[in-house]
């Protein structure tokens, strides 16, 4: 016999479907930096107040669920790109980083970086 | 999409410095800096905790005193929030724990099927094939299949317990105490305690020349 303690999430899924099971042993926690600052941040604005651990959970859900929408698997290796697009969406919902707020931090970013040469620290203009 | 990521990106890194997610991440930081909503010193102290000073260890300090302490193992198996406390790692962020006995009986799979919950101040941060589509999707709907995949054969006579975490309630699996460490140190028995006996995927290691 075999139960469930959320039932009602066992929709109809087609097993064969799914890519198969990945494995590992104990692997590195963050696989690049950027990972490591997304799940840090995330915690900190969790910690000040700025949402709930149940929003956050339902906002990272829902992005991992639109992903699948648009058959974007993930053998778990894609999971802070889901984080921090719930970061982003989360940031913008509250408030605290509008969305062209951001895409116009990331474009000043962007080129910060390109005008950088190679193997010195990236650094933007002062307004 | 910046889905283009793969296993050699640290070696693109030197080409453009700043791209993909990387890039997202540095704009959007730098922004709650200036807004004073984070502070750089402190998301440091985080990523040092969480790569450094907790993982199952933690969770298999847990285990093996509940195998040799029958007042503690009560005590988790009604309040695990408060008995895992007694261990003094860090703060659960905003759950309860729960922790789950293995007998001959019964055995008990934990997973979180819309993200993924999973008990960090006892197993530190999920593994990726926990965090994967598959594991999320096949542990509901087909536990067995998982644990067979995972190398485990459980008798039809077993229950199989599918424990599906929230951002309130996580899971701890108490694995059962192997046969043949009867006098063993807590010490000793941890060492026999791995993560995925803890997820419920696998059982605690046997004693080396034990069956």
């Amino acid at each position: 016999m075999t139960t469930s303690c959320r039932p009602d999430a066992a929709a109809a899924v087609d097993l064969d479907a799914l890519p198969a099971l990945p494995r590992d042993e104990a692997g590195p926690v963050f696989r690049a930096p950027w990972e490591a600052q997304a799940f840090a941040m995330a915690l900190e604005l969790h910690r000040r107040g700025v949402f709930t651990w149940s929003e956050w959970a339902a906002t990272l859900s829902a992005e991992i669920a639109a992903a699948n929408a648009r058959h974007e698997h993930d053998d778990g290796s894609h999971y802070y790109e889901r984080w921090l697009a719930a970061l982003e969406t989360l940031a913008a919902r509250k408030a605290v980083v509008g969305d062209a707020e951001l895409a116009d931090r990331i474009d000043a970013w962007d080129r910060a970086a390109q005008a950088t040469p190679h193997g010195q620290p990236v650094v933007l203009p002062r307004a | 999409m910046s889905d283009h990521r793969h296993d050699h990106d640290h070696e693109n890194a030197h080409d453009r410095p700043l791209s993909g997610p990387a890039l997202r991440v540095k704009a959007l930081e730098s922004l709650l800096v200036e807004k004073g909503l984070i502070d750089p010193k402190t998301l440091d102290e985080i990523v040092d905790t969480y790569e450094h000073r907790v993982g199952p260890r933690n969770g298999a300090r847990v285990v093996a005193r509940a195998w040799v302490d029958a007042a503690f193992r009560e005590r988790l198996l009604a309040d695990a929030t408060a008995a895992v406390a007694e261990f003094g790692f860090i703060e659960p962020h905003a759950e309860d724990m729960v922790a789950v006995e293995n007998t001959p009986a019964v055995r008990n799979l934990v997973v979180c099927s819309l993200c993924s919950c999973y008990p960090w101040p006892v197993l530190g941060l999920p593994p990726a094939w926990y965090k994967s589509d598959a594991y999320r999707a096949r542990a509901v709907v087909d536990p067995r299949g998982v644990l067979k995949a995972f190398g485990e054969d459980i008798p039809e006579d077993v229950e199989v317990r599918v424990w599906d975490s929230t951002a309130e309630m996580r899971y701890l699996v108490v694995p059962e105490r192997p046969a043949a460490t009867e006098g063993w140190s807590e010490e000793a028995l941890a060492a026999l305690v791995t993560r995925d006996s803890m997820v419920g995927v696998g059982t605690a290691k046997r004693p080396e020349g034990g069956a």
